[in-house]
């Protein structure tokens, strides 16, 4: 059976865990009860007008508990990069691919179901906490499966010094799964971190990733978070991102997506109190047909706080990309200021770009702009390459990647950095031939 | 090496170009002198390639090929390289890849396998240092945030690297300190050789002082009114151009 | 600026309100076949015209009110409204302005409209439609020998039914919204305007409207046709007498622009808002769309709105024909309770097709307005390009303004960019002013003036000056 019911029919198939606190159980219930009662959503919905979910309801997913993937293949998969690990196999916690070697102090990082059993209550006062977190229908379903996930908890004064690495493998089965992580990062006053959520699929996977992660960034803390999705082209990706800062706290977002039949992120940041400042970047690259979408939001829900966003979106071959930003400004939240940028670069006719930036704006002492282009490469770079020599096609290839660059510039991390640079190289088409270039930095 | 035969070119129905021959031989240095408005812009576009100018009469022949058939990429991978006036800047393509893609093309056309990265970035760092720039210039972005002497210093190195038959230089002295002034001079003439010839276009007499060309050719209302060696340059700063106006057509 | 003295300005109350006492042939409040029936038969139209209505009735029926604007306001009682009034004697209508009801006239005095003054000076016909029924058209000789048309349309379905019937609907069809799908069934009135081929329109066209009698709709019709290289101005301007009950309009005008027409149409609108608790204001339900269905053919919008309580208007473009143009100038001021949800959808269908959308939003008081804006690249439209500039401006901490521009594209030698600005009149711009001598409230103006500069620099001479009024008129004392 497929559809809502199918979904919800599986909750029953699912390996009960031991002694379910009964606040889980009714968190379960309630995010069932809510998904059964709005049903996934359709094109009517505004949030979804552009991106049509019926693909992902009309196929049967099953689930697993397994974690086995071979070591080597992971490697080859994984960023290089000295961190903090965590390892999910469809969703299922990897103790033995996962890495904690070295962590100390106020700092914990844990798999959910671990932090769970250990200490429930603990968890209860994180979860969930942030309002209409499992309102919409993805996260309600979200919440019905509640089980597996990440905790992250990073003390007040910690500058953790390496990143938490926390990734997620999905694998080519016989039949689809659907896994519904939770991620939960609690970033103490004056904390310092750096957390990188990575999705990735195995060619031929074709799961359902429907994941929440929410993110407390507590007084003056500095908090990077790096989402980086490489999702099979024929999996479903479907992330929400809650972020509430307090007074004086900084959250950087780098969203980089390259994989995912369907892609949709939704980022809500609210910005609670004064000299909080949010940072959205994002990057997305859809060839095929691909269908990539996000959605930012930015609550500005105190005077004197800040948002920039800049977002980047390249398509090529039938790929549709969808971008919709909005800068909301609360009564009496004065001098706000709020910037949000989004450009996109469409290589192919049949390719197409739905963008909507929206201002919300409840206040009269603030500063809003946004800006949108959509259009071609600058003509007289192209001429000023072939000029040394460069054939059109790479002049072309170059300058899209350039275009990326804007982007990648501002990623701190270089691992990253040359990992998306490489794959927007690599996924330009191949008469733009990049791929060796990109490399041949390195030497 | 180069050989330009009657040309005529126009931009949007108006003739500039009305007839202008020249020679160039393997070794030789020659620049092109003129007051404004005499087509030595436009000469530079029709040999860069520029669309936008139209060829109506003559022809041009580049190593013996026709060098208008010729597309502006495979000019250069001919070894015609071409320094503008006004160097473009592109955001985010950085310096280092241009390089590398552009000195591939041309070994790539010559039959040539890509160069060993190793081997292709001891090069690029042997010709900053004789350009004096910063190792840190390579991973900027092509002339963003250049300064207008930067960006000729830049003209001259990708010249070096890529190591034409024909360097084409368009005004390259304009907007340079004389700091900067020697050391593009000097990248230049470190290009002089027995097989390799360079084309200056240029407005005033002052460049070749540091660059000294074999052969100067004063360009006037679309002819080449008069050639003669460097010292005719010197005439023409003495003089002004009106008394060419007169005289024969060389 | 003191906050009392802000506050006193601020509930200014309407200059411009008032009533006529004129008695209405008013059919009663209801909509259903027979009201349509009585309006068809009232406006002595043919058979097919009121078939014409009756299918968009049907349509309307089946349809519901859209919700998804960024208004707020109480459910409307469609079955409460009466659908026609018209003055008393229609038999007895001025044929000339001599003619005219004195009482009118004295209305058009006090809305600093001069009527045979303005006519005669700045040389424009006026089409005058008091209470859904055209009482005055003048100037018609001169256009006559011009070879355009100017009539009311419902003149032109009985003197033009061959224009009528080839044109109307074809824009915004029956079923296009909710809105136009009630205009169609029970339009009463409105404009009228044929160009022939190669003809420039002699004049500027003009058009004033008023709302008069008490819960009585209004429902314009406006077609106007531009054949082959012809063109034409027109203008249309609305103020409105005050009534406690709120008011429905809900027009429709389209535009047809053939190979290298061109159609100017220019805006000021300054309904009733409604008192302090926007009570009483208008409610404006306008569809609008132009379409560029010959190659080369140009439609531009330019309007000023500063009335009714609420307005959801989007005047568009359809470029169908290959190089047309599309362009949308507008000025939204909202102050008290007013809300506004406005802006245009820009639909690129044709090659080189090019628009521009220009958008000035000034919100005041308690007031809530939103640009809302389509900008949509079909495969087909190679090199389409669009620019689009939305800023708005808020005074005081009461008000919100929004945008949501929607952005389309799909394809690739297309280019699309859009900017929009939100901020305040900057206290060091008041300042700087006020050091010179100004004061505060002139400073404010001509700040606001000048943010709105590249939109009144679109209307014709007369209108930008009425445009320029009715903004200080709207925003006064506001700023504190």
């Amino acid at each position: 059976m497929t559809g809502v019911q199918g979904f919800l029919d599986q909750l029953g198939a699912r390996k009960q865990l031991d002694a379910e606190p009964s606040w889980i159980a009714a968190r379960r219930q309630a995010g069932a009860a809510r998904f059964e009662a709005v049903g996934f959503p359709n094109r009517k919905n505004e949030e979804w007008k552009y991106t049509d979910v019926s693909a992902i309801a009309k196929q049967q997913f099953a689930l697993t508990d397994n974690a086995d993937f071979d070591r080597a293949q992971l490697d080859a998969m994984m960023l290089e990069i000295d961190a903090y690990r965590m390892v999910f196999v469809d969703g299922v916690f990897s103790a033995e691919l996962s890495s904690l070697d070295g962590l100390e102090g106020d700092v914990s990082v844990e798999p959910l179901s671990q932090a769970l059993a250990s200490n429930h209550e603990a968890v209860g006062g994180a979860l969930g906490r942030l309002n209409n977190v499992d309102f919409s229908a993805f996260s309600a379903l979200n919440a019905a499966f509640t089980a597996e996930g990440a905790i992250v908890r990073i003390g007040r004064r910690v500058a953790l010094d390496k990143p938490v690495y926390l990734l997620f493998v999905s694998r080519k089965q016989d039949a689809p799964i659907m896994t519904h992580p939770r991620v939960i990062i609690e970033a103490g006053s004056q904390s310092e971190a750096t957390i990188i959520e990575h999705y990735i699929g195995e060619e031929g996977a074709a799961n359902l990733t429907n994941v929440v992660s929410e993110l407390f960034v507590e007084k003056a803390a500095h908090l990077v978070h790096y989402k980086l999705q490489e999702a099979s082209t024929q999996e479903f990706h479907i992330a929400s991102v809650h972020i509430e800062q307090a007074r004086d706290s900084h959250y950087r977002s780098f969203n980089l997506n390259l994989g995912g039949s369907i892609a949709r992120n939704d980022l809500v940041a609210e910005l609670n109190d004064e000299n909080a400042v949010c940072d959205y970047y994002g990057l997305f690259f859809g060839r095929g047909r691909q269908h990539m979408d996000n959605h930012t939001k930015v609550h500005h829900n105190a005077p004197r706080t800040y948002s920039n966003e800049n977002y980047k979106g390249i398509l090529d071959d039938r790929a549709r990309g969808v971008f919709n930003g909005l800068v909301h400004i609360k009564r009496d939240a004065q001098q706000v200021r709020g910037y949000q940028n989004n450009a996109n670069l469409l290589l192919s006719d049949r390719a197409e770009i739905d963008t909507k930036p929206e201002l919300l704006i409840y206040a009269d002492d603030v500063l809003c702009s946004h800006g949108t282009t959509t259009g071609q490469l600058d003509e007289r770079a192209v001429f000023a390459m072939r000029a040394r020599g460069l054939d059109e096609a790479m002049a072309r290839g170059l300058l899209t990647l350039a275009f990326a660059g804007e982007v990648l510039d501002s990623v701190n991390e270089p691992n990253i950095a040359l990992r998306v640079e490489r794959a927007v190289a690599g996924k330009l088409p191949d008469r733009f031939n990049l791929q060796d270039l990109v490399e041949a930095q390195d030497a | 090496m180069l050989e330009i035969k009657d040309l005529h070119a126009s931009i949007d129905g108006t003739e500039i170009l009305k007839g202008i021959n020249l020679t160039i031989n393997p070794g030789e240095v020659h620049a092109i002198m003129g007051p404004n408005g005499a087509g030595k812009s436009t000469l530079s576009a029709v040999l860069a390639g520029n669309e936008g100018y139209e060829v109506t009469q003559g022809t041009i022949t580049f190593e013996g090929e026709d060098l208008l058939e010729m597309a502006v990429e495979d000019r250069a991978r001919a070894g015609l390289l071409m320094g503008f006036q006004y160097p473009v800047e592109i955001p985010g393509v950085k310096n280092v890849y241009l390089l590398k893609a552009a000195l591939n093309a041309q070994r790539e056309a010559r039959g040539e396998g890509e160069i060993p990265a190793p081997e292709f970035m001891k090069l690029v760092r042997e010709k900053l240092a004789y350009m004096k720039m910063d190792n840190s210039f390579l991973q900027r972005a092509v002339n963003e945030g250049f300064s207008g002497g930067e960006k000729k210093r830049n003209e001259i190195l990708q010249m070096l690297v890529l190591q034409p038959k024909l360097a084409l230089l368009d005004e390259i002295d304009s907007g340079l300190d004389i700091d900067a002034m020697k050391v593009v001079s000097q990248g230049v003439n470190s290009l002089r050789s027995e097989d390799r010839s360079i084309l200056m276009v240029t407005h005033y007499q002052r460049l070749l002082n540091h660059i000294e060309p074999d052969v100067v050719h004063i360009l006037m209302d679309g002819r080449v009114v008069k050639s003669g060696d460097k010292t005719l340059a010197t005439e023409v700063e003495d003089r002004g151009y009106d008394w060419l106006t007169e005289g024969s057509v060389a | 600026m003191a906050s009392e003295e802000m506050e006193q300005l601020v509930r200014r109350e309407y200059t411009q309100g008032f009533v006529t006492d004129i008695e209405s042939d008013t059919a009663p409040p209801g909509l259903n076949e027979d009201t349509i029936a009585f309006i068809s038969k009232k406006k002595e139209e043919p058979q097919w015209m009121l078939d014409w209505r009756l299918e968009a009735f049907e349509q309307w029926k089946k349809m519901s009110e859209p919700d998804w604007s960024h208004l707020d306001y109480p459910p409307i009682d469609y079955q409460a409204i009466s659908y026609f009034s018209a003055p008393k004697k229609p038999e007895d209508r001025p044929q000339s302005l001599d003619e005219v009801d004195p009482k009118l006239l004295e209305t058009y005095e006090k809305l600093g409209i001069p009527l045979h003054e303005r006519a005669a000076l700045a040389g424009v016909a006026v089409d005058a439609v008091f209470d859904s029924v055209s009482v005055t058209t003048t100037f018609k000789d001169k256009l006559a020998e011009a070879g355009v048309i100017f009539c009311s349309i419902s003149e032109a379905i009985r003197e033009h039914p061959e224009l009528v019937k080839q044109y109307l609907g074809t824009v915004v069809s029956r079923g296009d919204n909710f809105f136009a799908a009630l205009n169609s069934a029970v339009f009463t009135d409105g404009s009228f305007v044929y160009v022939p081929e190669g003809v420039e329109c002699p004049m500027e066209l003009s058009t004033y409207f008023r709302i008069n009698a008490a819960n009585t709709g209004q429902f314009e019709r406006t077609l106007i046709i531009c054949d082959k290289q012809a063109q034409v101005s027109y203008l249309e301007g609305c103020t409105a007498p005050q009534r406690d009950e709120n008011q429905l309009h809900a027009a429709v005008v389209e535009l047809v622009a053939l190979d290298d027409a061109y159609i100017k149409y220019s805006t000021v609108q300054n309904w009733y808002p409604g008192d302090e608790d926007g009570k009483g204001g208008i409610y404006n339900f306008v569809t609008k769309r132009g379409d560029c269905r010959g190659d080369r053919s140009k439609i531009s919008w330019t309007q000023v709105e500063t009335g009714s309580a609420i307005t959801w208007k989007y005047p568009s473009c359809l470029l169908r024909g290959d190089d047309s143009v599309g362009e949308f100038y507008s000025v939204a001021v909202t102050n008290g309770r007013q809300q506004a949800d406005t802006g245009t959808k820009m639909i690129h269908i044709g090659k080189n097709t090019k628009s521009t959308i220009v958008s000035k939003g000034i919100a005041a008081g308690k007031s809530d307005q939103a640009y809302r804006g389509l900008v949509k690249i079909l495969p087909r439209a190679e090199n389409a390009r669009n620019f689009t500039q939305c800023d708005s401006l808020l005074i005081g901490d009461q008000c919100g303004a929004h945008t949501f521009p929607y952005q389309e594209i799909s394809n690739s030698k297309s280019m699309v960019e859009h900017e929009a600005t939100t901020s305040k009149i900057g206290e060091d711009q008041l300042f700087y002013c006020q050091s010179r001598g100004i004061n505060e409230e002139d400073a404010v103006n001509m700040i606001v003036n000048g943010f709105c500069k590249d939109v009144f620099q679109e209307l014709p001479m007369e209108f930008a000056v009425e445009a320029e009024a009715l903004l200080s008129v709207t925003l006064e004392g506001s700023v504190g």
